[in-house]
């Protein structure tokens, strides 16, 4: 018996009960779907915050001061001092205040996040303004409440104005709007366009939060990275009493543990996907055991006239290959319109990955495979003098 | 063609056997037509399956054309099955999904045959027995008389040696069942070995040779007509 064959008899088996096939398809469809619809969306996010991460370059080195209550605090006063003394190696220094904040303009209201920083920051995260100008020197100076609006907060709280020099209230106090940035058009969820930045000294007071526990630094070239790094821990163990206190790393430890966590994320994913596949499996096997108890009478026929249990087993294994195949197929179908739609709904960047379509495809066969077999084998065994006796 | 020789089957139910088989013995040459007849738990439904190959004796020996057929495996059965016996039953026992064509196609997918050959062996067989309008009915759509005329053209086309039916009648009224059997006695007259089994001793006077079985005995083995 040619291998064409036991496809058609298994293609005419399937169709002949469209719902059940449906329904035990289901299984497969699901898992295949999800699973690929969560590997592009994994890969989509790690892959717009590398590309940031990257952007931005390999000079830049992150300071998070850990401890609280010192009373040596280190300010950032102490840091610009420190950088100015260190020009050969360090280029630019922004602190940083962040926070969730709500602003109103006019009757609409919209929350955002805030941050509060000086002007080195536009510099270090490679950031232009589309219009207006960026916060000075002096506006940290004078805590003037000045804000730089991004472009998503720009459309949302004047979508048919002009907004700079209107007031706009940021928590409720009164703020000026100095300056829209340029659009970033592959930042993460548009977090980069959905902001708003403030003089850190005004940022401090709003927030209610004098003390600044995060840095930005760029080093002059991605060569004096390492030894500013050593610098900057030498600086701060003056402040604190042991580097427990205080995290230093750079835009490659970084990439290092987002390489991790997408490694994690990746881990969490597969056995997600593992458990459905094999939910799917067993339900593939339950309805193949009954399929094979209904066509006992079917087996007797094709055994008296000459099946070998080898043409029954490939007749049956088949069968259940080609469900668990075109569930795989109809599950990869389900995932890219899933990818496409969300994708477009512009949510979660993501990126299809033929080799998660392969990988699951793959997989989708071999479920079939193994739950197929032993549905398939019982039916091989059967005695054909029992089985055409079976009602 | 067939030799058995004291042949024996047993079954084996908790404490008492059945001697379903109870040493036969039996001659039948190429081009005969005999019936096997008996009352009902005499043994020829056992007898059939060990003359189709379906089951081995418990003892005893069964050349088929030659072959020593008791000792082989199940693999070698189906072998023997799909060319050299064409099996008739009382229940049809056809595929009900598929059409009268493929039902009948089904021995030759087993034999290997292209799918051009299964087709037209497989048409001319149904046309043989009268059902060449009827290629494409599932057996749901075609009578008694007519889903069992589909067995035969299953039996026929692989050309068998020996056709093996089972109370072909059994299931129908009195006018299919002499249609099947005439069918039968033309299939004789060109030359097919057959081989009728059946409760019915009217049925059992349309062959040439009548064997009479009675617990799993012969008692009588006549030529008739
Ligand atoms: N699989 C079996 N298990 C136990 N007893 C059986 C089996 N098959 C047949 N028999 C017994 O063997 C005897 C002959 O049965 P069978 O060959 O079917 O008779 P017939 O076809 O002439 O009616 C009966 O007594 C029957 O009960
Ligand atoms: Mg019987």
């Amino acid at each position: 018996m040619g291998t064409w064959q036991a496809y058609r008899m298994a293609i005419k088996s399937i169709l002949s009960n469209k719902i059940r096939s449906f329904l035990t398809m289901l299984g497969v469809i699901i898992g295949v779907g999800a699973v690929i619809t969560a590997v592009a969306f994994a890969q989509g996010s790690t892959k717009s915050i590398t590309d940031q991460l990257t952007s931005l370059g390999t000079n830049l080195i992150r300071v998070n001061i850990r401890a609280r209550n010192s009373n040596r605090d280190v300010k950032y006063a102490d840091l610009a001092d420190f950088s100015s003394q260190n020009l050969d190696i360090i280029s630019a220094i922004a602190p940083s205040i962040s926070g969730n904040v709500t602003l109103k303009y006019g009757t609409i209201i919209k929350d955002t996040s805030l941050i509060g920083t000086t002007p080195d920051y536009a510099l270090i995260n490679k950031r232009s303004i589309q219009s207006g100008r960026y916060i000075l020197s002096i506006d940290n100076d004078l805590r003037q409440k000045t804000a730089v609006i991004g472009s998503a907060v720009k459309n949302e709280l004047f979508p048919d104005t002009e907004p700079l020099d209107k007031s706009i209230k940021i928590n409720g106090e009164i703020f000026k709007v100095i300056g829209v940035l340029e659009e970033v058009a592959d930042g993460v969820d548009g977090t980069d366009d959905d902001q708003v930045i403030i003089p850190v000294a005004t940022a401090q007071r709003l927030m209610k939060n004098s003390r600044i526990s995060n840095y930005t630094i760029l080093a002059t070239t991605a060569e004096s990275v390492d030894l500013a790094m050593v610098k900057l821990e030498e600086f701060l163990l003056k402040f604190y009493s042991d580097s427990n206190s205080f995290n230093i790393f750079n835009s490659a430890q970084m990439l290092d543990t987002l390489g991790s966590i997408t490694g994690i994320m990746m881990g969490v994913l597969g056995g997600i996907a593992t458990i459905s596949l094999v939910v799917g499996g067993i339900g593939i096997m339950n309805i193949m055991l009954v399929s094979v108890t209904e066509r006992t009478r079917e087996i007797g026929i094709r055994k008296a006239i000459g099946a070998k249990r080898k043409n029954i087993l490939v007749q049956f294994l088949i069968e259940a290959v080609m469900v668990t195949g075109i569930g795989g197929i109809a599950g990869i179908i389900l995932g890219v319109c899933a990818i496409t739609i969300i994708g477009k709904m512009g949510l979660v960047p993501a990126v299809y990955s033929p080799i998660w379509i392969f990988v699951s495809f793959g997989i989708s066969l071999i479920v079939g495979v193994v739950f197929g077999m032993f549905p398939a084998n019982k039916a091989a065994r059967l005695n054909p003098i029992e089985a055409l006796r079976y009602e | 063609m067939i030799r058995i020789e004291n042949m024996h089957k047993q079954y084996i139910m908790g404490e008492t056997v059945v001697k379903a088989l109870n040493g036969i013995d039996l001659h039948i040459r190429a081009h005969e037509f005999v019936a096997v007849v008996g009352p009902s738990g005499s043994g020829k439904s056992t007898l059939m399956n060990m003359l189709g190959c379906l089951d081995t004796p418990s003892s005893g020996n069964y050349w088929l054309e030659d072959s020593e057929v008791s000792e082989l495996n199940e693999d070698k059965l189906a072998e023997i099955r799909n060319s050299k016996i064409g099996f008739v039953f009382q229940g049809f026992n056809l595929i009900p999904k598929l059409t009268a064509l493929e039902n009948v196609e089904l021995p030759m997918i087993y034999l290997g045959s292209s799918s051009k050959e299964r087709y037209e062996k497989s048409k001319k067989s149904l046309e043989n027995v009268g059902l060449g309008d009827r290629l494409y009915h599932k057996p749901a759509e075609l009578s008694g008389g007519q889903q069992q005329r589909v067995a035969i053209a299953r039996a026929l086309v692989t050309k068998p040696p020996i056709i093996l039916a089972d109370e072909p009648t059994g299931n129908l009224d009195s006018k299919s069942g002499d249609d099947i059997i005439n069918i039968f006695k033309k299939l004789n007259d060109e030359g097919n070995t057959i081989i009728l089994i059946t409760h019915d001793n009217h049925i059992a006077m349309k062959a040439k040779r009548v064997v009479r079985i009675m617990d799993g005995k012969i008692t009588e083995d006549m030529e008739v007509g």
